[in-house]
């Protein structure tokens, strides 16, 4: 799985990251971080729920990623 | 209290229940005609009830507009053009702007409510919390749990975050329950939302001259030369009514439905770790907020196959969106262990709650701290005499007699 996230449209509500700590943060403006763009399978569904928790339809996620994923 | 008529259909609970009429309607007319109400007009808006088909209007702000320009032309219609100009709480801001001045606008408060800013709050409310619940140790029930626990609480939070002096209290407190009062006439509206412009103008003047150390400080201090005085004026009446009365409800109304299913509570009580799901589902199953905003579809549009109409005033269902079986199997079924659902409760797209993170730091520090210092926590008075607000923009209680 490859995450990706568009700053441009993110609002900075923070649902990825109390939905998906491992792969989002907020950067200092408030905004989305990717800090794992290629996370491990097990955090793939939590990914997944951050996608559709996101209010603004920042994040897309897309394949391959790292291999095995 | 208004008769239970007067209640719009989309604002009618049974106690923590939408109306069967709304389950009815999603089932079979997702997307219907209903009457709103807001003071002495009354308008037609399509309301829509299903959790995909409400997804879809509130991330399509192309499509639908929060400048209120339906609900103001009603309003216009039967009041005028000058009264129609005060249908915003607080006036024009946030709430009620488009892109792109709505993303300029969100974007210079957001650095404020990140999840890790308010980590970093915790202990603070972790505090206020325990003093609350120690003031009420001391003073013994039965006691109104609304006046003493839910409502201060999230109040002195948001003082405290935007710079707000807590003596003010008795006074915003008063605004704030007015200003969301859709009983209250487009005169004593006009009044209270003076009265809220000028004294949080004062708040600003005071921040002008000496930015404190809090919102409306940063604020003025970092975008100053851009914010003009009635924009911080409105956004800081739309962030101290909106931290303190959605989570006041949430909390009184979360207590007594938790009162309500003892199996519940008792999970809740002996086992804080499940706070945080116990936080999502408690808001997916009562979504106190009956519709947000109501939008503008500026063009024609076709949503859950009914075309909506270019000037239609459009509101969604937040209650019943949280209710359809396509977020959660038995939605109908109160479970705090549920897996957390994508629930709409804080609305959706790009005028998601800005306080979201804050809210959900309050929640989860006030239910597991109240239910573990007062475990024979239980009404002071028979559940049929809880009065609950009808016609409020936000749903909830006026008080809650409870003893221990």
């Amino acid at each position: 799985m490859r995450v990706d996230a568009d700053r441009d449209v993110c609002i900075g509500a923070g649902n990825c990251v109390l939905t998906a700590p491992e792969v989002f943060d907020q950067a200092a403006d408030g905004l989305v971080d990717v800090i794992d763009p290629e996370p491990a399978p097990h955090l793939e569904q939590s990914v997944r729920d951050a996608v559709v928790r996101c209010p603004s339809g920042a994040i897309t996620v897309g394949g391959p990623g790292r291999p095995g994923s | 209290m208004s008769e239970v008529a007067d209640v719009p259909v989309h604002m009618r609970r049974t106690a923590f229940d939408p109306t069967d009429e709304l389950a009815r309607r999603r089932a079979a007319a997702p997307v219907s005609r209903v009457t709103a109400t807001m003071g002495q007009v009354r308008f037609p808006t399509w309301l829509v009830t299903r959790y995909d088909d409400v997804r879809a209007v509130l991330s399509d702000a192309v499509s639908f507009s929060n400048a209120n320009e339906a609900v103001r032309a009603h309003v216009a219609a039967a009041l005028g053009e000058e009264t129609a100009a005060r249908v915003e709480l607080g006036g024009p801001s946030l709430l009620s702007y488009d892109p792109p001045r709505h993303t300029w606008l969100r974007r210079l408060v957001a650095p404020t409510f990140t999840v890790k800013r308010m980590y970093r709050l915790r202990h603070r409310v972790e505090a206020i919390v325990a003093e609350h619940l120690d003031a009420m140790e001391v003073k013994g029930g039965p006691i109104d749990l609304v006046e003493a626990f839910a409502l201060p609480v999230p109040s002195l939070v948001i003082c405290e975050l935007l710079g707000v002096p807590y003596d003010d209290r008795a006074g915003f407190q008063r605004r704030g329950e007015a200003q969301l009062d859709l009983e209250l006439d487009f005169a004593e509206r006009r009044a209270v939302e003076e009265e809220s412009r000028a004294y949080m103008a004062e708040l600003v003047r005071r921040n002008r001259a000496h930015p404190g150390d809090n919102l409306l400080g940063t604020l003025v201090r970092d975008h100053g030369d851009e914010l003009p005085d009635e924009e911080l004026v409105s956004l800081g009446i739309l962030l101290l009514v909106g931290g303190h009365e959605t989570t006041a409800n949430m909390l009184a109304l979360g207590t007594l439905l938790l009162l309500r299913h003892p199996d519940q509570l008792a999970l809740l009580r002996d086992d804080p770790g499940i706070a945080d799901r116990a936080v999502e589902e408690l808001m997916r199953y009562l979504s106190i907020v009956h519709t947000g905003i109501i939008r503008t579809a500026v063009k024609d549009v076709t949503i859950g196959g009914t075309v909506i109409k270019a000037g239609d005033a459009v509101a969604v269902s937040l209650p019943s969106a949280n209710r359809d079986e396509a977020i959660t199997d038995d939605p109908d079924v109160l479970d705090l262990t549920r897996e957390p659902t994508s629930h709409v409760a804080f609305g959706h797209g790009n005028h998601h709650c800005l306080g979201a993170p804050l809210a959900r730091l309050e929640m989860r520090v006030a239910f597991p701290a109240l239910l573990r210092r007062f475990p024979g926590l239980r009404l002071a008075v028979p559940f049929e005499e809880i009065e609950f607000r009808s016609l409020s923009v936000v749903y909830g209680l006026q008080s809650l007699p409870v003893t221990w």
